[in-house]
């Protein structure tokens, strides 16, 4: 252990341990792993949205020299089960979703044969020697038309293309009918698709003689991966071992056990051979979770004075051609959270989930939150314009007050704490609004297109434990163990698994404020399910404010019996020892002093020399699981300038104030931020994953589906208030999806803000040129 | 085919398929993963290496494109267990979350250094328009090159 640690690791800038091998190439992704003798794993995949498979011939590709084997749906289903999902709940039509398809193609992309073989150009040569006669059959890719009495049947056997209907909230009709003025509208909240860096991928490899099967996945869940790979491939759960080594981004979209994952560890104990499987990008943009997809038709009751007596929703959530893991939390989380940061008496939504001839809908991240932010703020805009009100004033009047938490919504929710009022006044004053206003006003007289748009926006993070259908169950808890070994070695060990958000250096920080030490000396263990016994992952805003929290409680354990060890040793009451900069010391003589690498030794040393009733070592596991989500809250401000020529929409300026609860390493809380915003931008502008009517997508590669890029963003302008949660011990609220979750109100206020004066009252996102082009010729006209 | 080039200074000579793409010749046969594949369009910038001192995207040519070149590949950039200023600076800045696209914006903002020593904002984002990254923001990578810039500029 080194000496002279940072005064306070908690609330450092501090770079992240994480980096030098990242930034070196030393990093170790999946695709980096080659094992001897393995075998690559190629898919081929239905070019058709809906189509029923005559026939498959893979002679030639069978006969191709290095061709290990060649699988079909049919022949998997000998011995493979369906792919899991909780998407079975209790009343919910749940289609069998297989490996590869079985006689019939829901979706393009969808996989119809697998090829083994010794390298991958050769496993490519021979996907592309198999042959498949299909019969095309009607497609239906757009969720609204897949509802009609006439729509082509997806799943025959379940008679229907819904996949479940449900009531969220309360009575609103009553409190509709008495409102002064009620607001109606359609939004959409376009289909995306998460597009990680690194594509999905899997290595599998199994060990014969102690029957191990060892799957490294790039997954933000390794522990869910163990179960669900051991319930898929009915292989016991204690011989399977789930490795995520770095990940390169994840956003939800990496927390779903795939098929060819799945595939790729099943073939790997058929073969007794390694098995690689690593996707592309094009393959990305068909088979990994697509996001969103949801459109709400909506009224909103007001009264005279502005304030929101009742809202109503029916929202149509699109699920694509099957459930994925947790496709259906989607809708049911955004019905939720439908009144955002508002104080609605009345409100409900009624959810209609179908199936279409579409790729799975999943978590990306903001899942749920995002969608409902967007609808409650597009709302609130909208409201505002047709009240005759300023954005800012009539969210003053609706937002949940600071002396009315806990705040019970009528969907369900409940605001455990917060300070909405806090954000948007520092917001306004960094912003500037009267000023912003009073420069629009004279730009916009100059002719020049200039829009404000703000959120003041409420999500939820870090998730208690929820029922899933089918034994899938979704844990709230998290664990750490915090250790010293006889030599000084600091260890967390933890069950989130990080891939981007910087979790091995906050771990670090809130380990080392504890022991008093360096955070560079304390080693974090993460994401092997051999190293790490259970945990459930990262997602959801999750692993600091729970599985910090469990780290908190574990090293506060060990540290408490550090002192009893040090006062022992001492000769001392505990309540005379100090800790400071990993040395403890006796407060009335501060000469009198035992390090804690001698502390650690000591208690390892044997139980001759330990104060009474305490157990030698020294380590300390704690499990932590909030009573409640978190409450997450911001205010966003941004403008914008629309190019009346071209349609071309640029951000001017764009400020967030967000509430993080507790900045472990704000450095790393800005960073969240700002990736966040930029996807939540992408979304606004760019993004779209279409499909054609026949069920075609229309953007499948980088070349066609636009991510955003250094030129497409401006600087942000990030500040951060700290209001502590009231449901866990670190007080920390989550950020990790504050961007994605009001970026896309933010921009698209502001673009319909900026195109107001030409009486455009709504436009979907995403805002292209073209389509804002579009608009403000029509508008013309 | 049998190929003869320089790769992070060291010679290498090797016999490979006309197919092979200098990305996987990297990554599969002289095991340099740090160069890593995220498209298959050469639109992500993950890929990227300097040929002969350009900044180019390795999974956009064959390996027997590059008989006879040097290569440099994030590996080469510093001496081993040593970051060179702009490793350090993205560090610093925090200009890297997941990592997988770093090295090849990494091997980009090498070759700006190498042709600008006090590029601006707008000149390091218009730089970086072949690579993409999905975590960042871009903000703090911009930060991370402008600040390796200034240091390099100086000397320090």
């Amino acid at each position: 252990m080194s000496a002279g640690p940072p005064a306070a690791p908690v609330g450092a800038r501090l770079p992240r341990l994480e980096d030098p091998r990242l930034v070196s190439g030393r990093g170790c992704f999946v695709d980096d792993l080659q094992l001897p003798g393995m075998l690559h794993l190629d898919i081929l995949r239905s070019p058709h949205a809906h189509a029923r498979i005559h026939a498959i011939d893979a002679a030639a590709a069978r006969a191709l020299p290095g061709v290990a084997a060649v699988y079909t749906g049919t022949g998997l289903a000998q011995f493979l089960r369906v792919l899991p999902s909780a998407g079975g709940m209790e009343g919910f039509n749940a289609p069998e979703h297989h490996a590869l398809a079985i006689e019939r193609v829901r979706f393009v992309g969808e996989g119809v044969a697998a090829v083994l073989a010794t390298d991958r150009y050769v496993a490519r040569d021979a996907r592309e020697l198999i042959r498949v006669s299909y019969e095309v059959l009607p497609a239906v890719a757009d969720p609204e038309a897949a509802l009609a009495p006439d729509a082509p049947l997806l799943h025959e056997a379940l008679g229907t293309n819904r996949a479940f209907e449900m009531r969220i909230g309360s009575d609103v009709r009553e409190a509709l009918e008495r409102a002064a003025h009620v607001v109606r509208g359609r939004f959409v909240n376009q289909r995306i698709v998460p597009n990680t860096m690194e594509t999905r991928g899997a290595v599998a490899h199994f060990e014969p003689w102690d029957e191990r099967l060892t799957v490294w996945l790039s997954t933000q869940a390794p522990h869910l991966m163990r179960r669900e790979f051991a319930r898929f491939l009915a292989f016991p759960e204690h011989r399977l071992r789930v490795i995520a080594p770095d990940v390169g981004g994840a956003f939800g979209a990496k927390n779903n056990p795939y098929a060819e994952e799945l595939l790729a560890a099943a073939l790997a104990l058929k073969h007794r051979a390694p098995v690689k499987w690593i996707e592309e990008r094009q393959e990305h943009m068909l088979v990994t979770s697509h996001a969103r997809a949801q459109t709400v038709e909506l009224h909103a009751g007001v009264r005279e004075d502005g304030t929101l007596l009742a809202l109503h929703y029916r929202l149509v959530a699109d699920m694509g051609a099957y459930y994925h893991a947790i496709t259906h939390i989607g809708p049911m989380m955004t019905a939720a959270l439908m009144t955002g940061a508002y104080r609605i008496p009345y409100a409900a939504t009624d959810i209609v989930s179908v199936f279409t001839n579409t790729t799975p809908t999943d978590p990306y991240r903001g899942f749920g939150r995002a969608e409902a932010a967007y609808f409650i703020e597009r709302t609130m805009d909208l409201i505002a314009r047709e009240l005759g009100l300023d954005a800012v004033e009539l969210r003053r009047r609706n937002l949940i007050r600071r002396d009315e938490f806990p705040f019970a919504t009528p969907t369900g929710h409940v605001h455990e704490s917060g300070d909405f009022q806090l954000c948007l006044e520092r917001a306004l004053e960094r912003f500037d609004y009267e000023g912003a206003r009073r420069e629009q006003a004279r730009l916009r007289a100059t002719g020049r297109c200039i829009g404000i748009g703000l959120t003041t926006h409420a999500w939820r993070a870090g998730f208690p434990s929820v029922p899933g259908g089918k034994g899938y169950v979704i844990s709230g808890w998290e664990k750490t163990s915090v250790s010293i070994d006889p030599g000084g070695t600091v260890r967390a060990v933890i069950g989130t698994s990080p891939h981007g958000q910087g979790i091995v250096t906050t771990t670090a920080q809130i380990v080392a404020g504890e022991l008093r030490i360096a955070p560079r000396d304390v080693r974090i263990i993460h994401g092997d399910t051999d190293a790490v016994t259970q945990g459930n992952g990262t997602m959801g805003s999750r692993s600091l404010v729970v599985g910090g929290s469990a780290t908190l409680l574990a090293a506060r354990q060990l540290r408490d019996k550090a002192v009893r060890l040090a006062a022992h040793l001492l000769r001392v009451p505990a309540e005379r020892v100090t800790l400071e900069a990993g040395v403890f010391s006796d407060c009335g003589d501060p000469a009198r002093r035992v390090t804690l690498a001698a502390v650690a030794a000591h208690a390892f040393a044997g139980p001759q020399d330990l104060p009474e009733g305490l157990e030698p070592g020294l380590e300390a596991t704690a499990f932590f699981e909030a009573p409640n989500f978190t409450s997450c809250f911001g205010t966003h401000a941004c403008v914008v300038e629309v190019e009346p020529q071209t349609g071309e929409v640029r951000i001017l300026r764009y400020v967030a104030v967000d509430d993080i609860g507790r900045a472990i390493n704000p450095m790393i809380v800005e960073g969240q931020l700002h990736g966040g915003l930029a996807q939540g931008i992408g979304q606004a502008l760019m993004e779209e994953a279409s499909y054609d009517a026949a069920g075609q997508p229309l953007a499948a590669s980088f070349l066609d589906y636009a991510t955003p890029r250094a030129t497409d963003l401006p600087r942000f302008e990030v500040e951060l208030t700290e209001t502590p949660s009231t449901v866990n011990p670190l007080g920390a609220r989550g950020i990790g999806e504050a961007g994605t979750v009001a970026a896309p109100p933010a921009v698209v206020n502001a673009v319909l803000d900026a195109l107001a004066p030409l009486g455009v009252r709504h436009l979907d996102m995403p805002l292209t040129p073209h389509k804002v082009w579009r608009a403000i010729r029509e508008a013309d006209a | 085919m049998k190929i003869s080039l320089h790769v992070n200074s060291r010679p290498v000579e090797a016999e490979v398929e006309p197919r092979l793409l200098l990305v996987h010749f990297l990554r599969e046969r002289l095991r340099l993963t740090g160069t890593h594949i995220g498209c298959d369009t050469s639109q992500c910038g993950a890929c990227t290496v300097h040929l002969d001192g350009c900044a180019v995207k390795s999974c956009t040519l064959l390996a027997v494109q590059a008989d006879g070149c040097e290569v440099i590949t994030i590996e080469g950039l510093a001496p081993e267990g040593t970051l060179h200023p702009l490793q350090a600076a993205f560090q610093e800045h925090h200009a890297l979350q997941c990592g997988f696209c770093t090295p090849g914006i990494v091997m980009v903002a090498h070759g700006l250094l190498g042709r600008d020593s006090a590029p601006g904002e707008a000149e390091i984002r218009a730089a970086l328009e072949g690579n993409r990254c999905r975590c960042t923001g871009y903000q703090n990578i911009v930060d991370a090159i402008r600040c390796a810039c200034e240091r390099v500029r100086e000397g320090t």
